[in-house]
């Protein structure tokens, strides 16, 4: 029965965009640490999705979805010069993580809604399931 | 006169099953609303609705009883099609959330009207067993 296996994709589906929320909230909360090397510094970070097949048999078409890997971004760190702050480095210059609010908030919205649509498809196939099972009544 | 379930029913239970795999196909677009490089597909109904009703007539010959029958419940043969994109975006994916959401509620009730049918089929059989 294929319907079943929509509950597999949507939740794979749901499982990654719960990785993308968390690592923009991760983002989002160390948007304000400064650092006294780049190297020291956060990066932010983003997730790489990859499609994947829900199951070995041939005639299935389900495609999941995984996360590949959780990249760190090679923006530019911005410097400030903060003299008298504990971590600055010999020159007085403090960095900041290369986080883009607006690119987070972003991403935030766009995963809230894909998540959203998953449940909804999960709840129309529990819908068509349990009519399917009231079949000839 | 006969009455045969095959005949009662008609293509209502082949129907049934295009949709169901219909809506994995729209549901694994959905999932894949953010995957880089994905491609939205959907099937042709009527190609597939014909293919799954003379899914009796696609067998292996065996010559041996250790030969495999190989598979036949049709489905296997359903070609899947790429959706051609209207706004295509630049990581290469084609998945339009708004139209993939439209036909998946679109295949959602077009699969519970389908139950509905049925449903009177059934009960059109239980009327004439019942004789009353």
């Amino acid at each position: 029965m294929s319907l079943f296996k929509v509950f597999d994709v949507a939740g794979s589906a749901m499982s990654a965009e719960t990785i993308r929320l968390n690592v923009t909230a991760s983002n989002l909360a160390n948007a304000q640490n400064v650092g006294t090397t780049e190297d020291s510094t956060y990066h932010a970070k983003h997730p790489v999705f990859s499609s994947v097949l829900q199951s070995l048999n041939m005639e299935s078409h389900a495609l999941g979805v995984k996360v590949d890997e959780i990249v760190e971004s090679d923006a530019p760190l911005t410097t400030r010069y903060q003299p008298d702050h504990p971590l600055a480095n010999e020159e007085g210059y403090v960095f900041l993580p290369n986080v883009n609010m607006i690119d987070e908030m972003a991403n935030m919205i766009s995963a809230s809604r894909a998540y959203e649509s998953n449940v909804q498809v999960v709840n129309t196939s529990k819908q068509l399931l349990l009519a399917t099972l009231k079949l000839g009544q | 006169m006969a009455i045969g379930f095959d005949a009662a029913l008609g293509n209502l239970d082949d129907s049934l099953k295009v949709y169901s795999k219909r809506t994995e196909i729209l549901a694994s677009n959905l999932a894949n609303t953010d995957t880089p490089g994905y491609k939205a597909r959907d099937i042709d109904f009527r190609q597939a609705l014909s293919r799954a009703d003379n899914h009796q007539n696609i067998k292996l010959a065996t010559t041996n009883k250790a030969h495999l029958s190989g598979s036949n419940s049709g489905m296997n043969t359903m070609e899947t099609l790429y959706r051609t994109p209207l706004q295509p975006s630049l990581d290469g994916n084609t998945v339009d959330s708004h139209i993939e959401q439209q036909e998946f509620t679109q295949n959602a009730i077009r699969y519970q009207s389908t139950l509905t049918f049925l449903t009177g089929r059934i009960r059109g059989l239980k009327t004439a067993l019942n004789g009353e």
